[in-house]
């Protein structure tokens, strides 16, 4: 579409189909997919717009954004519904771990199924598990089962083969991440088995959907807890899955670097008017709120980089000329859009490939072979040579790094360093959040959880207390020296880090010198030096203060002027944008691409001009994904006058698993020069060693 | 949930602040390393800063790279600060202060007289380096290849030392980390055995190489970082660091 020709070729152009609707309208990606349609709408107005779609809750929402706004809906048209899947959840013979994502206790439980079936696939939450998982299936693999891996970071090769031998039914189980979780079916799959809690009904439904794709069979399926609350995550999926509900997922609007890169693109087309090209970006249902000043200041941007500074004004990449249009300054700027297309900005990833490590004139010598996939450039990079991790279902030791990528040699029989790399996390969706809390609050429905579950919520009650539906839940008690804060939101990971963040601020002014924290996806702990049942009873801090919704205004503020996260979204809206080049693999070398580190363009940008539309950007991506403030706004708004307290004289059964967490975290936070200091410390500590 | 920016109260990118406890030896002399990257010789009474890379932003705008037109500005106001915690006689720029030949004509006027001041008020040597081989000679001071204090001969481009001298360049960039708990700390540094300092990149817009890359290995065999942290200068022998 950014080519000139675009507009012929486009002209008759009458039907456009969104497949998988529903997964796309919640990313960048949709943003700039809606867009490109509304530039399409102008070329080719006979076109008709389809959107498919087999697991949505909020119909409307699609409806609205398929077509122009200030339109009609799109009329739905709903499908024949299937065959009920049927859902089991492993009630196993083990002990349901307290803590941990690893279920390795399943694994013969696991592997029985997988016997007893054609073909399984057996999904995780993250490459890591996926990798452990494999890693223990293989053990248990007595019958020499044909057993694959499937995950996002192997070589593309590696996946076509196995989706190749899916196809052929020549394998018994693929273990996957959602890389499998849309798209072609490959192979009669007649079990899934879903390792640690779905996270959200919508996404057990898809992939349960994997198995007996047809319509008219039921889909056969297991989840497999991997731990204890999330017995009663799966609980809850399980009863959303059987009444068909869905998560409501909304779809991302206005983003106003993805805007700057369809400006650039409209440009490179050719020659623009600008209140044409507003009209027609606020056609497209996610600008429909746009206004004309922000939309000037993008295009101010994408011409000059729009700062008060006016000083790129002879370097202008958008030109108005007097007949007041908008043209591309130089041809080259073309080449640099196409180069830089689209919205996903991958970490930095290297190439893993085998090494042969060789003796040669006494020297030893490595020289790298053929690639097994890609890493983060963050996981490699602390790895020192001689550590071994696993990767791509086998322990490898790492040889250091060339200029191509990492290099590793197999290391069968050795103890892994477990890969910690991220990728795939999903917090636990609302619906399913609400409906956790829902069978935590009612004891009568216990009875339909395994038994060393309902002991555990039984013996909360009798120690504690199990809050109703609409309260939260704050335990304190001491422990060893110091003293515990825990409470229970279950609003995920990510809005309940935020609130950690947030809560030590707050405790910290109120003199109750906390130390740290630790969120999981269902509570959070915090630990601090003063007693904090005294200080409460006492009546010197109040919870109901202490949560209040105001901490969203000075104090989130402040937290993230200072943090990081806000560098890394940063980032990502300043590739979008095209403020910087993407890196192209083998290019950095030549020296061709210019690139400044973006941490150090937002520390300059944010002191020199902090209303730049650029950090709004990175600000608004910040509020609505790492921090999620969204969430943790809704969650300070319920709980207002729904808190009890209880201040124990030990920790509580519920307590427990994410206490245990504490230190299988890395610690959070900036604290970098006390972790230098430590390091530092600890080299002092070697050289006074007596022995 | 609105976007509510909040300007900092300098315009400074980076903390400040001369370490006192981990002073830097060479030559008999001690030096004071700021946590900015300047580093200061008391006896001397002199403040060096390396690699300033003035106007490398607009450097970037003219490729249609329109990185934001401030890092001159910050570069200086850093300057300042360091300038304050030291309070100089003599004040040395390493070379590579201006990014290209063209900066001097791309500087914006408020930024020329904030360097026209800052010059003014000091003894100001510009040591020429490989961007900037002929600095401009109308921002004041006084031009060198290499500038000698004592037993210390100050240059940007290290290399081989004369007998009973000692040595200060810049050029490279140094930068460190150290892996914790976990986290990999990267930071800029300060790199050098007992008779040569390579000192770390000043501009705000500056990369920076690691200490175990080529030019490192060839220049130093058993070497100390002293790491420019937020709030202090950590040091580290040459084992703890890559």
């Amino acid at each position: 579409m950014a080519d000139p020709a675009a507009a012929h070729l486009l002209r008759k152009l009458h039907t456009l189909i969104l497949d998988e609707l529903h997964a796309l309208v919640t990313s960048k990606r949709g943003v700039l997919l809606s867009l490109a349609m509304s530039r399409i709408a102008t070329l080719a107005p006979e076109m008709r717009r389809i959107g498919l779609s087999a697991t949505v809750a909020d119909a409307d929402a699609l409806r609205a954004w398929l077509v122009p706004s200030r339109n009609t809906p799109a009329t739905l048209v709903m499908g024949k519904a299937g065959a009920a899947p049927n859902i089991r959840i492993l009630d196993s013979v083990e002990r349901v771990p307290w803590s941990g994502h690893s279920s390795l206790y399943s694994i013969p439980e696991v592997y029985g199924a997988i016997k007893s079936a054609k073909l399984t696939l057996v999904f995780v939450n993250t490459r890591s598990q996926a990798e452990m998982t494999f890693q223990s299936l293989w053990e248990a693999n007595e019958d020499h089962l044909p057993i694959a891996l499937h995950h996002g970071s192997l070589d593309v090769a590696q996946r076509r083969k196995v989706e190749a031998a899916m196809s052929e039914g020549k394998l018994r189980a693929v273990v996957c991440t959602s890389t499998l979780d849309l798209g072609i079916d490959w192979g009669d799959v007649d079990l899934v088995i879903h390792v640690g809690a779905p996270k959200g009904s919508s996404r057990l439904l898809q992939r349960i959907g994997r198995s007996n794709h047809r319509l008219d069979v039921p889909s056969e399926a297991m989840l497999v807890p991997s731990n204890r609350f999330e017995v009663l995550e799966c609980v809850a999926a399980l009863e959303a899955a059987r009444v068909n509900a869905q998560d409501t997922e909304y779809p991302a609007v206005h983003k106003l670097d993805v805007l700057a890169q369809h400006v650039l693109g409209r440009a490179c087309a050719g020659p623009f008017a600008a209140h044409q090209l507003f009209a027609e970006v606020t056609s497209a249902w996610t600008y429909r709120n746009l206004s004309r000043e922000d939309f000037d200041k993008v295009i101010d941007y994408v011409a000059t980089g729009g700062y008060a500074l006016r000083a790129y004004e002879r370097y202008a990449k958008l030109k108005l000329t007097p007949d007041g249009m908008w043209r591309i300054a130089h041809p080259r700027f073309v080449q640099q859009y196409k180069l830089n297309i689209g919205t996903i900005v991958a970490e930095e990833m290297l190439k893993v490939r085998i090494a042969s490590v060789r003796k040669r004139l006494g020297k030893r010598v490595v020289t790298g072979g053929r690639v097994l996939g890609e890493l983060e450039e963050w996981f490699l990079s602390q790895l020192a040579i001689g550590e071994t991790f696993l990767f791509s279902g086998e322990v490898l030791r790492f040889e250091g790094l060339d200029e191509f990528g990492a290099l590793a040699i197999r290391a069968p029989g050795r103890d892994p360093m477990i890969p910690s790399y991220q990728g795939g996390k999903f917090p636990l969706s609302t619906y399913l959040a609400g409906r956790v809390r829902a069978i935590l609050a009612d004891p009568s429905s216990w009875k339909r959880l395994p038994p060393q579950v309902r002991d555990w919520l039984s013996a909360q009650r009798w120690k504690s207390l199990v809050p109703k539906a609409n309260q939260m839940l704050i335990e304190t008690f001491p422990r060893a020296d110091k003293h515990y804060l825990v409470c229970y939101p279950f609003e995920g990971r990510l809005s309940h880090q935020t609130l950690g963040m947030l809560l030590t601020r707050r405790l910290e002014r109120a003199g109750a010198q906390p130390m740290g924290f630790v969120a999981s996806e269902y509570a959070l702990v915090i630990w601090a030096l003063r007693d904090l049942s005294l200080m409460i009873e006492s009546g010197r801090l109040s919870l109901a203060r202490l949560f209040d919704e105001d901490m969203l205004g000075d104090d989130l503020d402040a937290w993230l002027a200072e943090s990081n996260l806000m560098k890394r979204t940063f980032r990502n809206a300043a590739i979008i944008a095209g403020l910087i080049e993407k890196r192209w693999p083998g290019k950095e070398k030549t020296g061709r691409q210019v690139t400044v580190n973006t941490d150090l363009i937002y520390d300059v940008l944010r002191s020199h001009q902090p209303d730049h539309i650029l950090l709004r950007a990175a600000w608004e991506d910040a509020a609505d994904g790492l921090i999620d403030v969204h969430r943790l706004g809704g969650l300070l708004k319920r709980i207002k006058g729904q808190l009890v307290h209880r201040a124990l004289e030990m920790v509580s059964p519920m307590a427990v698993p994410v206490l245990l967490e504490i230190g299988r975290e890395s610690i959070y936070g900036e604290a970098h020069d006390a972790l230098l200091a430590e390091a530092a410390d600890q080299l002092i500590d070697e050289a006074m060693r007596l022995v | 949930m609105l976007f509510s920016p909040k300007p900092r109260t300098n315009s400074s990118t980076r903390p400040c602040g001369l370490s006192r406890s981990h002073k830097i030896t060479l030559g008999g002399v001690e030096m004071l390393p700021d946590l900015s990257g300047a580093l200061f010789i008391p006896e001397f009474r002199t403040l060096i800063v390396a690699d300033l890379h003035l106007e490398k932003g607009s450097s970037l705008a003219r490729r249609g790279v329109h990185v934001p037109p401030y890092d001159t500005r910050a570069s200086l106001a850093q300057l300042a600060l360091a300038i304050a915690e030291s309070l100089p006689h003599h004040l040395v720029f390493l070379g590579d202060s201006f990014h290209d030949g063209e900066a001097r004509a791309r500087i914006d006027a408020a930024d020329l007289a904030e360097l026209r001041r800052i010059v003014a008020a000091h003894d100001t040597v510009w040591i020429s380096g490989n961007h900037d081989p002929e600095p401009p000679a109308d921002v004041g001071g006084r031009i060198a290849e290499t500038l000698i204090l004592g037993p210390l001969a100050l240059r940007h481009l290290p290399g081989e030392i004369p007998a009973g001298m000692c040595e200060i360049a810049g050029h490279l960039h140094p930068a460190a980390s150290v892996v914790q708990r976990g986290h990999r700390i990267r930071c800029r540094c300060f790199i050098g055995d007992g008779r040569r300092l390579v000192m770390p990149a000043f501009g705000s817009y500056t990369g920076a190489l690691s200490v175990s890359a080529e030019p490192f290995q060839a220049l130093f065999r058993d070497y100390h970082v002293w790491m420019l942290g937020g709030k202090a200068v950590h040091k580290f022998p040459a084992k703890a660091v890559r």
